[in-house]
């Protein structure tokens, strides 16, 4: 079934009705934000807390980089040191990433981009912001009574020894993941019933597409975890020993449960950012996807497959070696799925009209090393080699390749992107530019030396390390401070551009993506008059017919 | 293969497998950096070549064919199928052992691998093996989850509590390799450190005579007076980080795993049971002998014994260390390691 969603309607071509105000301007006290159920504000609100976790995180990266300028001990202690990646990862993972482009830009986007008026549920869609913050109080919480000191990966038995404040940090993941179900049912109806007229599943934009096979994974992968970390609780506050072999437990049975939700959480990170990565190509290349349902379909392809990979984390953790080489093939499967998008992408450009602004820039960056990433992940599916580079920095640089060079850099290209259609006003692009190279230069920097490294032996999570290895780590921190101001400049023109940018108008970037056929800023139930979406989201072969305002 | 192995960084390759692997590795990782340089200049190439002419300049639509579709998924799951085929058999060639291996056992523990062997010799955190024969780890954990990891022959595997692992690896050049743990076990987790000794055969039969103290590059001052200007207290400090006790003890008065060395000797000391001792010569003897038998109050028994892997002057070297630490000045104030809860755990694991 599909709905029209509209107030009211006018016929195509009308003027906007300035009477129309922005969602902005309808009310404007803090109590009509707390209290909102409109989508675009829960987006807005998501948005502004994952940047502060976002900076959060960031500022315990720059710790950790910092103590790795020398051997020794050189800033912190061994506990703090641990302290500090641990809430790294966790921060990083459950607080900014996994809801980072679906909570902000998919609540956002999604119901715009279907036609739509709102979400399915708009109040299931504010409660799950105050679950959200509820865990993520809990998460932090913990630093503040003995931190946690098990790394993001939890692993007993040490999780159920270690004296920090694990519970406590286990039971704000775990109250997180209500939130991440909550979000990913809602789209997944919104998806399914909400679509306007003339929007059928081949005419939706590709980034409900991969925000619908993300949400997919969400729904049925975060139980299992939600499962496991209670698990970890009872075991530490209660000595249940489930995970502990002096009482008859399993520790490696924890590592299967875990990643089976952490492994298809990567692809929670990382397909929103394939979703961004195809508007934005689409939209500068003005050109049509090469080809659209091998994008579609390669989403849900890698929610499907994604499921059966995690044995791949455990190569070494004493697994039969008939079920390790099965997760292999496994994971090189769930490759090739993510290579056709990469190829689609690149052949978008082909025969396009290209202008290279910073969103696009962004995801040049983005192909170069989420391939680079991508296939160094292929590389440790040949099993033999892993065995070498399993927890050591050569992990560490290839999943940052994936988190920061994939799910980062799509994030900075959805947020230029979507920039003047959330605020109605433009950022000073020359500054963007600059920024994004900047952060593409010091990301390389930072990472690349850590393959070195790993080939080299060293081992993830050292407080003190060899010192031979010393070379390398110093230019990964400086890399680190390159990374930092390119992300800083970046935070500070954006705040600039809140107030001074000059106005975007409707659809500054010329999209025939549905969410960009209103105003800037988008009135409150999105669309003033039927938005004409017989001329596809990524038709550039006709004139919009009402481009020219 | 020297030059693929320094553009790589990779480490030598002492192990007979390390050659192949690390073949492997060149040949993914250059296609690796093949595909993403391709990808990003192709990518680049077109952004010059189709640039934006007009604001509102139209474009035709182009769609992929199914032959060149289907074409592109061959091709790349051709590659990566090819790269699983080998690194699956040298997977399980790594993981499976030669049937005539020798057999030594592994004790892993925060923060020390203990080694025995055969023929009912122990050795902490340095295993010595000959030349040329393949070795296969049986290996337990004491406590947590630590990983054994030779990066000088591309060998690593998990050490699980409760649960016996194994690893096999057959040394092809005589030195020494470190041993380092990989999976995170705890606040001293990096200094978890050993190395492999790896002996020619003649060498090995003597060291398997006389001990380390016959070999040539053993250091040398291992009996009290043995070296002329052997200073009793600087043997002490270079046995003490030798056999990693500095990993738990401090010598400065900060607390940490276990009690500090400072101001430790003829001091009166309380014990878990309640009993009151003075940290004599024969108290700290037994502790190193018996761990479990005196622990002082507020610590964990943690400590693996020491018996047969001190010798005789290495023991009567650390007293002596600890004796000239009894009049140490009080701990730098400010400078406190953050508060450490391990030791308030007691065995079993619920905190308090």
């Amino acid at each position: 079934m599909t709905t029209l969603p509209l107030t009211h309607a006018a016929p195509p071509g009308a003027p906007r009705s300035a009477a129309h105000a922005s969602y902005l301007d309808t009310e404007t006290t803090l109590r009509s934000w707390l209290l909102t159920t409109d989508h675009k504000r829960i987006g807005v609100l998501y948005l502004g807390t994952l940047l502060a976790t976002m900076a959060l995180g960031g500022f315990f990266a720059m710790a950790i980089r910092l103590e790795h300028l020398t051997p020794d001990p050189t800033v912190m202690s061994a506990m703090t040191y641990n302290r500090m990646f641990t809430l790294h990862g966790v921060i990083m993972v459950w607080l900014f990433l996994i809801p980072s482009i679906p909570s902000a830009f998919g609540n956002f986007m999604l119901p715009m981009m279907l036609g739509a008026k709102d979400v399915a549920f708009p109040r299931l869609n504010l409660l799950s912001w105050y679950v959200f913050i509820v865990g993520a109080v809990l998460v932090l919480l913990s630093t503040f009574v003995g931190g946690i000191d098990t790394g993001w990966t939890f692993y007993p038995p040490y999780s159920a020894l270690s004296p920090t404040a694990v519970p406590l940090a286990l039971l704000g993941v775990f109250i997180v993941g209500f939130s991440t179900i909550l979000t990913g049912l809602n789209f997944i109806v919104t998806t399914h019933t909400m679509r306007a007229e003339g929007v059928g599943w081949m005419q939706m934009p590709l980034f409900v597409w991969s925000i619908y096979a993300t949400s997919i994974i969400q729904v049925l992968a975060t139980p299992v975890l939600g499962m496991v970390l209670l698990f970890v609780v009872v075991d530490n506050a209660l000595g249940w020993g489930l995970f502990d072999p002096s009482r008859g437990g399993d520790p490696v049975l924890y590592q299967h449960l875990f990643w089976f939700y952490s492994h298809p959480a990567v692809y929670i990170m990382v397909l929103p950012g394939m979703g961004v990565v195809s508007e934005v190509v689409a939209t500068y290349a003005r050109k049509n996807p090469y080809s659209y349902k091998a994008i579609a379909y390669s989403s849900l392809g890698i929610a499907f497959v994604g499921f059966l990979t995690w044995g791949h984390h455990m190569f070494v953790a004493g697994m039969s070696t008939f079920d390790a080489g099965a997760f292999g093939v496994l994971s090189m499967l769930v490759a090739v799925f993510s290579a056709i998008k990469v190829f689609n992408w690149t052949w978008t450009l082909k025969r396009g009209a290209i202008a290279l602004k910073t969103p696009l820039l962004y995801i040049f960056a983005f192909l170069f090393l989420f391939v680079f990433g991508g296939m160094t992940g292929v590389a440790t599916a040949a099993m033999s080699l892993d065995v070498h580079w399993h927890d050591t920095y050569f992990i560490v640089a290839h999943f940052h390749f994936i988190m920061v060079g994939g799910t980062l850099t799509a994030f900075l290209a959805g947020l230029h992107y979507w920039f003047p259609k959330m605020t109605g006003r433009l950022y000073p692009e020359r500054l963007g530019m600059l920024s994004a190279a900047l952060v593409f230069a010091g990301f390389f920097v930072t990472f690349f030396p850590q393959f070195l490294l790993g080939n080299a032996g060293m081992p993830r999570r050292y407080f003190n390390y060899p010192a031979e290895f010393q070379v390398l780590h110093v230019v990964s921190t400086v890399g680190s401070w390159v990374l930092a101001v390119g992300l800083m400049s970046t935070a500070i023109y954006f705040l600039w551009s809140l107030r001074w940018g000059p106005e975007a108008g409707p659809n500054p970037w010329g999209s025939r993506s549905f969410e960009w056929r209103t105003a800037s800023p988008p009135p409150k139930h999105n669309f003033t008059r039927t938005p004409p979406f017989e001329i596809g989201p990524y038709d550039y072969t006709q004139p919009l017919p009402d481009e020219a305002p | 293969m020297e030059t693929l192995r320094m553009i790589l960084a990779l480490p030598r390759g002492g192990s007979t497998i390390a050659d192949s692997i690390d073949l492997l590795h060149g040949f993914v990782i250059g296609v690796t950096m093949l595909m993403s340089t391709y990808v990003f200049a192709t990518a680049a190439w077109f952004t010059i070549r189709y640039h934006r002419k007009r604001d509102d300049q139209l474009t035709e639509r182009v769609t992929a064919t199914r032959r060149g579709e289907a074409f592109i998924i061959a091709g790349i799951l051709g590659t990566f199928l090819l790269w699983w085929v080998i690194g699956f058999r040298q997977y399980v060639d790594v993981r499976d052992p030669p049937s005539d291996a020798d057999i030594v056992y592994v004790d892993a523990k925060q923060w020390m691998w203990k080694f025995a062997y055969a023929d009912g010799r122990v050795s902490n955190d340095v295993l010595t093996v000959p030349l040329g024969r393949p070795i296969k780890l049986v290996m337990i954990s004491r406590d947590v989850i630590h990983s054994f990891y030779v990066p000088g022959f591309r060998v690593k595997q998990d050490v699980l509590p409760g649960r016996y692992t194994t690893l096999w690896f057959e040394a092809k050049e005589a030195g020494t390799y470190p041993i380092w743990c990989a999976e995170y076990c705890g606040v001293s987790h990096s200094a978890m450190r050993g190395e492999v000794r790896v002996l020619e055969a003649d060498e090995y039969a003597r060291w398997k005579r006389a001990g380390d103290a016959k070999l040539a590059g053993a250091p040398p001052c291992r009996l009290p007076g043995a070296c002329g200007e052997g200073n009793l207290v600087a043997e002490g400090r270079a046995v003490a980080e030798r056999r990693q006790c500095v990993a738990c003890h401090t010598l400065d008065g900060q607390k940490h795993i276990g009690p500090t060395w400072a101001r430790l000797y003829g001091s009166e000391v309380t014990l878990e049971d309640g009993r009151r001792v003075v940290a004599d010569d024969a108290y700290l003897t037994r502790s190193m002998m018996e761990p479990n038998a005196d622990v002082v109050a507020g610590y964990r028994q943690m400590m693996p014994s020491y018996r047969g892997a001190l010798s005789a002057g290495e023991v009567a070297a650390l007293v002596e260390l600890i004796r000239s630490l009894r009049d140490a000045p009080a701990p730098p104030s400010g400078i406190a390691l953050p508060r450490l809860d391990v030791t308030a755990v007691k065995e079993g694991g619920a905190p308090p």
